[in-house]
């Protein structure tokens, strides 16, 4: 075949080889390095963490193209950046700079309601979170490379990543043990393709990558997730919100590739300094509940 | 022969897939203890950078380094191309390889997720048919050695040709991703040339 770029498979290989690995939120170029020393696959370029979203408030954009340039030429691996859920423009802007992989994300304001970004128009890939195997499926309808489970981002609290990780998981058993002609019923239900609801059930698993992120603040956070099933994690607010974020980005770093190690998980958990002060989900009022954005 | 798989970080499983579609059972690699046990190595896809911290984290980097260094079959695909080469260019500073190919190698040479791609490709070493090539930030040689041979090269608009597959006696090196694709002809060459 002639050469050919955006691809399906380029698209999904990249995510591939992400994989075992912890992506993490930066701020600015000086993160960025730290997060790359730690043995960071990629670096999620942001203006603001999404804890400080939370404490700020207001509309949530996409990050000014200086600072996303600047983190590209800081360091040698790939660069994120998040684009609000259904503003495909602010993805023809993220692409046009040449990031890696965009977050079509729920920690940014959302802009449209009712509909997510046309991801397969893009050659570069793109990522969204899922509360559940319907809804990753509808994202991977519509072009993602990549899942993550949506946890409740910048409170480091990880129950709702749990919650999502088990949904995800439970259903996918679930599909695996049905009849063909109980998967009608089952796409139906979970408002899903029937296609992709045949492949999951035929192989037991997503067609694409799925990462886990939301909460996420501790090295034992990490393996759980790595245990749970994930292929990765995002690490937002966890690490730069945290006493000494070197040393908990390299602990985080060694827990998610030993994650089923205790004897590594408890060395890599040792005098970390404070993590993250964090918010309880169940503290915060309905409307302040991201994971709730998206359709 | 057992054959292992460095599962530290990137696509190890697809390697390991790829191993079982050849009638390879192969092992995941992450300790030195591990190391002990394989015969031959594959060094899979994924972020080079984070690798070497990896194998360093878990005490593997000398050991592979040694190991390598005394003959040991490895094969490398992208990052792997990477770690087994002695050379690198556009690296992170002071970034440390394995070694073990006389190549000069150039990281994410054909530049950035949105110029990755796939494409049909011609290495009659390995397989009598074009072998299906899949680039992501792949990385390209740069400089080859005299006792290098080149298996395969990606050549470019206006004429420019760069090495993507190359060998060095019991080393080999693909800056391509065979192992996500259903071509496993470069793991049956790694299996049945390189590892004698």
């Amino acid at each position: 075949m002639a050469q050919e770029s955006g691809t399906s498979r380029v698209k999904r290989g990249m995510a591939e080889m992400l994989k075992g690995g912890v992506i993490m939120d930066v701020v600015n170029v000086e993160q960025a390095k730290i997060a790359e020393d730690a043995g960071a696959v990629a670096v999620m370029a942001l203006e603001r963490v999404p804890a400080d979203i939370r404490a700020q408030g207001g509309v949530a954009r996409m990050s000014d193209p200086d600072m996303i340039a600047a983190i590209q030429a800081a360091v040698s691996i790939p660069v994120m950046a998040k684009a609000r859920i259904g503003h495909f423009v602010e993805a023809q802007i993220l692409q046009s700079l040449g990031v890696d992989f965009i977050d079509e994300s729920e920690v940014l304001t959302p802009t449209d309601y009712a509909n997510h970004i046309n991801k397969w128009d893009f050659t570069i890939p793109f990522v969204c979170g899922a509360t559940n195997l319907g809804e990753a499926l509808r994202r991977i309808n519509e072009g993602a490379a990549m899942i993550r489970s949506k946890g409740e981002a910048g409170t480091g609290d990880v129950s709702n990543a749990m919650t999502h990780m088990r949904q995800i998981g439970g259903e996918i058993r679930r599909l695996t043990s049905m009849r063909e002609d109980e998967l009608y019923v089952a796409a139906k239900e979970m408002q899903a393709p029937f296609d992709l609801v045949k492949e999951v059930a035929a192989n037991g698993k997503l067609p694409v990558v799925l990462f886990t992120a939301g909460g996420i603040a501790t090295p034992a956070d990490a393996a759980l997730m790595m245990q749970m099933g994930a292929d990765g994690v995002f690490i937002g607010s966890g690490i730069f919100k945290s006493g000494d974020p070197k040393r908990r980005a390299e602990a985080c770093v060694k827990a998610t590739t030993a994650f089923t190690d205790a004897k590594v998980i408890a060395d890599a958990s040792r005098g970390l300094g404070e993590a993250m002060v964090g918010i309880n989900v169940a503290d915060l009022p309905a409307p302040h509940r991201l994971s709730e954005r998206g359709w | 022969m057992q054959v292992g798989v460095l599962a530290l970080q990137g696509d190890f499983r697809e390697h390991l897939n790829a191993l079982a579609q050849c009638g390879v059972q192969g092992i995941e690699v992450r300790t030195p203890a591990e190391l002990e046990k394989i015969d031959a190595l594959i060094i899979p896809g994924g972020e080079s950078t984070t690798i070497v911290s990896l194998a360093k984290t878990f005490e593997v980097f000398e050991p592979i380094k040694k190991r390598i260094a005394a003959g040991m079959p490895t094969y490398g695909s992208c990052a792997g191309m990477i770690m087994l080469a002695d050379h690198i260019v556009a690296a992170k500073d002071g970034q440390e390889t394995f070694g073990g190919i006389d190549i000069t190698v150039r990281r994410n040479a054909f530049g950035r997720q949105v110029d990755s791609f796939e494409c049909d490709i011609s290495a009659p070493a390995i397989s009598g048919s074009p072998i299906h090539a899949i680039f992501i930030r792949a990385p390209w040689v740069e400089k080859v050695g005299k006792n290098v041979e080149v298996l395969a090269s990606y050549e470019g608009a206006g004429g420019a040709s760069h090495p993507v597959a190359v060998r060095q006696g019991h080393l080999l090196a693909t800056a391509f991703h065979p192992e996500i694709t259903d071509d496993y002809s470069v793991h049956r060459y790694f299996l049945d040339k390189v590892c004698l």
